[in-house]
């Protein structure tokens, strides 16, 4: 069994599970009375421990039982929730996140837990604040070797008996004259996993794949199969001698559990193991009979794709792109009535497919926003602040790629919001203000673009002391000062070396934080503009694009060169008259639909070796906006719309003004796609 | 003996140029370069290479040792370091030879009118040929440019 092949299923899934831990344990924390919560994180523990058993991490699997035996007491109203419980469990997510996030980066998983063990053991105990007093059980049951059965495995099957799958022992001997034992081992395997769940086997799967065994294995298997078909299917794979398959019952299971401990006192091991499994199948009921009130869980129609996989789709189809606009290029030079259907046809199917890749790659903001509950939680404690965060549009979606991107710039803006925005407790009550402060972070489409807000009711950014910090920081002059709008002076903020706390906190304010924030946003083809009022609160508003690599553009010729413009930024193309263009305060502008907008020369802009408008009667304009404001580009000619395909220009060439990136067009040849919001100034 | 080095050689104006083979990805041939506007002049360009666009820079015109009309012979040599792919127009590429790196000798100030700090050194190759062996990481340098740009202006 390539324990690889499920190695990434493995971290995929405890992902999911610390993540449902952290929200419902969040929630629970608000409603602390609610115990349909804590069944709901007890099942999440439940499962986490015993995937990682399953997959050998034992560190991970001591750690969730110990987490497992307190949210028990608590969900049989044997515990009640107190702070300190929940600052221990979130210790242990965190540990288990660690843990998880070491597994991911090829690590064991091992992790030094036995303080936060202790703590668990302390809490179930229930004489937690004298640490003093501390059980040793941690680690060392996992010790007992042979055929011993750990705690968790032991647990797992009897909860399994109990809800009605049958527990196998199974003995499998392969022939003697049997050439590939591992690969005997590995066809019985795989006959079992599709069937149930292998539990333990003995030796283990690493010693079965290097062959490090002698004729028979033994496995503990969890299926809803019959003894007997189990037996012949093992059997069908050849080169095995015989299986021997025999049924479990909770008495030879609790047997096995605990082989080596002498029989010396019996009787008192007896009524204690009775208690124990007691307790077990009445933790079992409870969780079948939650479940079964539980809205039944719906089949999951999705598939995990590595990455990796998605991108190289996404290349592929891009390339294939470039290859269907030279097709229309010829399609038209050449004039053949077959031709042009065919590729006709070729462009609406190419054009499905792109709408299907693209939304591929789409994935709801959730995945960043999901961190942010707990984040906040954390940071208005040792803040001292009340906060609550208020999330609306989670399920909106974005290109992977500026999801992974957005978070960090994220995480900033609401540490800032947190820190700078809302006031301490103290202040709020003084201003008038309810006691606990919120933050709304929210997302929502418009148009092409996604939007990103965080809006916090604070106590805004006063613009004298943004301004008497920029001049004294030299970012501005004073008498530059003054001429600033309110919306020119907030963004100061994202100024390189600026920063408006008094004094350094280690959450915000060390002044290197929100111009990162602006360049990463502008990177990813965005833009964050900020607005607020001065007692009342703040909003810093983030537009990204809705995805990265594929775009309607506009070609347009300049000479003899080409560049094309984003078509989310074009109002409308026209033909202007050279009479029209008016001079007013030596800017050149035109009438347009009613406003008065400046005319940009692109030729000048991008000093154009071979092209200028300057002795046209007519020109070609290009209509462009950049929110409410508008501006006529003229250009040389227009060539037509185009989906094209966004390419960097690459790590050498970064920062050059007006263009956004490049795209190869059909001929072959490299144009430039122009960045209309930089024209705008 | 010191070291054996695979190096791509090739020619500016007069003198004869060694890349490590291990930094080039590929040599091609001239061929169309879109202008990126409000650039250095020596930064000609960018390239379509297979579906990547790399930008493309003259080495003549990087050095200042004044720029050419490209010929049939001139190359691009598309070099990788520090993740940065960049094209290097050349006037010729025309062979792969192997030095022992202990035949590289320091640099003197100038050579062939490029500073010595774009240089890695200087191999001899026997009967008088000396092959100047470039410092790519400071040729590709950013900030470097920046300063040109700013004396520009």
């Amino acid at each position: 069994m390539d324990m690889n092949a499920y190695l990434s299923m493995f971290i995929d899934e405890s992902n999911d599970h610390l993540q449902s831990l952290n929200e419902n344990l969040l929630r629970l924390e608000n409603e602390p009375e609610d115990l349909s919560i804590v069944q709901v994180i007890f099942r999440s523990a439940h499962t986490l421990k015993g995937m990682s058993a399953t997959m050998g991490f034992e560190d991970l699997a001591s750690l969730t039982h110990e987490m497992e035996n307190v949210l028990d007491l608590v969900r049989n109203s044997k515990l009640k929730m107190d702070s300190f419980i929940f600052d221990t469990l979130f210790k242990s997510l965190d540990a288990l996140e660690a843990m998880v996030q070491d597994i991911v980066g090829g690590g064991t998983g091992k992790a030094d837990v036995s303080a936060i063990v202790q703590s668990l053991q302390a809490i179930v105990k229930g004489d937690y604040g004298k640490p003093e007093a501390q059980a040793t059980s941690g680690g060392s049951e996992a010790s007992g070797g042979g055929m011993a059965l750990d705690e968790f495995q032991t647990s797992i099957m009897q909860q399994s008996m109990d809800s009605g799958h049958n527990v196998y022992h199974i003995a499998v001997t392969v022939r003697e004259d049997c050439v590939l034992k591992a690969a005997r081992a590995y066809m019985v395997f795989d006959v079992l996993e599709r069937n149930g769940e292998v539990i333990k086997s003995d030796p283990s799967v690493e010693q079965l794949e290097q062959e490090k065994f002698d004729r028979e294995f033994v496995v503990f298997y969890i299926s809803q199969l019959p003894a007997d078909s189990l037996k012949q299917q093992i059997e069908t794979v050849s080169e095995i001698d015989m299986a021997a398959v025999t049924l479990l019952d909770a008495e030879s299971l609790s047997m096995l559990a605990k082989p080596s401990v002498p029989e010396a006192p019996p009787a008192v091991q007896d009524a204690e193991r009775t208690q124990e499994a007691e307790g077990q199948i009445a933790a079992a009921r409870a969780q079948t009979a939650s479940s079964a009130t539980a809205a039944p869980p719906a089949v999951s129609r999705t598939i995990r794709v590595d990455i990796e996989r998605l991108d190289t789709l996404m290349n592929l189809f891009s390339e294939l792109l470039i290859d269907r606009v030279r097709l229309e290029q010829l399609a038209g030079e050449i004039r053949r009535n077959d031709l042009i259907e065919t590729v006709e046809h070729m462009a609406r199917v190419s054009g499905d497919l792109q709408n299907i890749v693209l939304k591929l790659r789409m994935v709801p903001v959730d995945s960043v926003f999901n961190r942010f509950p707990r984040m906040v939680r954390d940071l208005a404690k040792s803040l001292d602040k009340k906060i609550d965060l208020v999330i609306a549009g989670a399920d909106t979606e974005l290109d992977r790629t500026v999801i992974d991107e957005i978070g960090d710039p994220l995480v900033h803006l609401i540490r800032n919001s947190l820190d700078h925005g809302v006031e301490q407790v103290a202040d709020r009550l003084a201003a008038g203000k309810p006691e606990v402060g919120t933050v709304h972070l929210r997302a929502y489409h418009s148009g092409n673009h996604v939007f990103i807000e965080i809006e916090d009711d604070g106590k805004g950014i006063n613009r004298d002391t943004v301004l008497k910090i920029a001049i004294k920081n030299g970012v501005i002059s004073a008498d530059q000062a003054e001429s600033l709008s309110n919306e020119e002076v907030y963004m100061l903020l994202f100024a390189p070396g600026f920063s408006t706390a008094d004094k350094i906190s280690d959450i915000s304010g060390r002044g290197v934080g929100l111009d990162v924030v602006k360049s990463k946003i502008s990177s990813l083809g965005g833009h964050v503009s900020v607005n607020s009022t001065l007692g009342k609160g703040t909003t810093f508003s983030i537009q990204l694009p809705l995805t990265l690599s594929i775009i309607s553009a506009m070609l347009i010729k300049l000479g003899s060169e080409k560049y094309a413009i984003p078509l989310s930024s074009i109002v409308e193309t026209a033909i202007i008259k050279r009479d029209v263009i008016r001079n007013i305060h030596g800017n050149r502008m035109i009438e347009f639909r009613g406003a008065i907008i400046p005319i940009l020369s692109l030729s000048t802009i991008l000093q154009s070796p071979d092209f200028s408008e300057e002795q046209e009667e007519e020109s070609e304009v290009v209509i462009i906006r950049k929110g409410d404001k508008w501006a006529a580009v003229v250009v040389d000619d227009f060539i037509g719309q185009s989906e094209i395909v966004l390419k960097s220009l690459g790590g050498y060439l970064t920062g050059i003004e007006a263009v956004s990136g490049a795209t190869i067009l059909g001929d072959g040849q490299v144009a430039l796609i122009i960045d209309p919001n930089a024209l705008i100034k | 003996m010191g070291e054996e080095l695979k190096v791509i050689v090739f020619a500016l104006s007069t003198e004869e140029y060694g890349i490590e083979v291990d930094k080039v990805r590929t040599i091609e041939r001239m061929m169309p370069i879109t202008r990126v506007p409000k650039t250095v002049d020596f930064i000609k360009g960018v390239i379509n290479l297979r579906g990547v666009v790399i930008p493309v820079i003259d080495l003549r015109g990087r050095f200042g040792l004044g720029e050419t009309e490209a010929t049939e012979n001139s190359r691009i040599i598309i070099v990788a370091v520090n993740n940065l792919e960049v094209g290097f127009i050349v006037d010729a590429a025309n062979d792969v030879i192997d030095i022992d790196s202990d035949t590289i000798d320091t640099p003197p100030e100038v050579v062939g009118g490029i500073k010595a700090k774009y240089l890695r050194g200087v191999a001899k190759l026997g009967e008088g040929r000396l092959l100047v062996m470039l410092n790519l990481s400071e040729v590709l340098n950013k900030s470097e440019i920046i300063r040109l740009e700013h004396l520009e202006e």
